[in-house]
């Protein structure tokens, strides 16, 4: 008997924003971002039938949406690989230049900063799925949208002493979270 | 004396907002003062304060990054579509 079930019709609001994160972090262009989480969840919906519920739902989606990242950076290199060579090639003549281009950039974000910065990314939106959707939704705006108060208050049509106790109970929970998974 | 008592002692539950409020920058220097204030003699007041602090900067040190609600919403009106079109 498979462990895990699948329900597509939840998938939005339990899994858009974690894929969102796991691609951005990687294609670093929302727009870009917004249209492969929407490509794998179409693309998941197709092949349903090859969930075995061995994995969780959301491991599936991300191994689906590992393929896209990849065949994105496929599609974007097909285009412009051949230009960047012909450019590294002409300069192979000018002395010494070879050394700058090839060593690594110290400021780029290395694998290890990026495998951290998953796994840290994991750990909140593992804690943000256990608030109730009202908690999880005010924690998201007001802490990593960085909305304010108002707004949020307006959009949720709720007040700010509201607000405040829903922020209050999250953070929380967050912490308490937190502490288990991460700290 | 009781008046000066109450207008420079908070309770825990309100130095927990006043914290809550200047993880956002939202809290006024008043506000600040008397939770330092509090902050000095309550040991559940600095647990608390400390456990908010580590949140924000982990939250922060992560860059994540999440849909704004109108993305969200349209993404589900595209799958839903899908979703009909499948099932």
């Amino acid at each position: 008997m498979p462990k895990h079930t699948i329900e597509p019709e939840k998938w939005i609001d339990r899994y858009s924003d974690y894929l969102f994160n796991y691609t951005i972090s990687r294609v670093n262009d929302r727009e870009m971002a917004k249209d492969l989480v929407q490509d794998t969840f179409v693309a998941s919906l197709k092949s349903m039938k090859n969930f075995k519920g061995e994995a969780s739902e959301r491991t599936w989606l991300i191994s689906i949406l590992k393929r896209k990242i990849i065949d994105h950076y496929r599609k974007i290199n097909s285009k412009k690989g051949k230009a960047e060579v012909r450019m590294d090639f002409n300069n192979d003549e000018e002395e010494g230049s070879w050394l700058e281009e090839r060593v690594a950039d110290p400021f780029d974000k290395t694998a290890e900063d990026t495998m951290v910065n998953d796994e840290l990314g994991e750990a909140i939106y593992t804690c943000l799925d256990k608030l109730p959707t009202k908690q999880a939704d005010v924690f998201k705006m007001k802490t990593i949208e960085g909305l304010d108060t108002e707004t949020i208050c307006n959009e949720l049509n709720i007040t700010a002493s509201n607000l405040w106790v829903i922020i209050h109970r999250a953070r929380t929970a967050m912490a308490e979270c937190m502490e288990k998974n991460w700290f | 004396m009781k008046e000066k008592q109450s207008f420079l002692f908070i309770s825990c539950d309100e130095a927990q907002h006043i914290c809550d409020k200047s993880q956002y920058n939202e809290a006024t220097l008043w506000e600040k003062i008397k939770l330092n204030l509090r902050y000095t003699w309550c040991k559940i007041t600095r647990a608390y304060v400390r456990q908010n602090k580590k949140l924000t900067s982990t939250v922060k040190k992560s860059n994540v990054e999440c849909l704004k609600n109108g993305e969200r919403e349209a993404l589900k009106k595209e799958f839903e579509k899908e979703l009909t079109k499948q099932l």
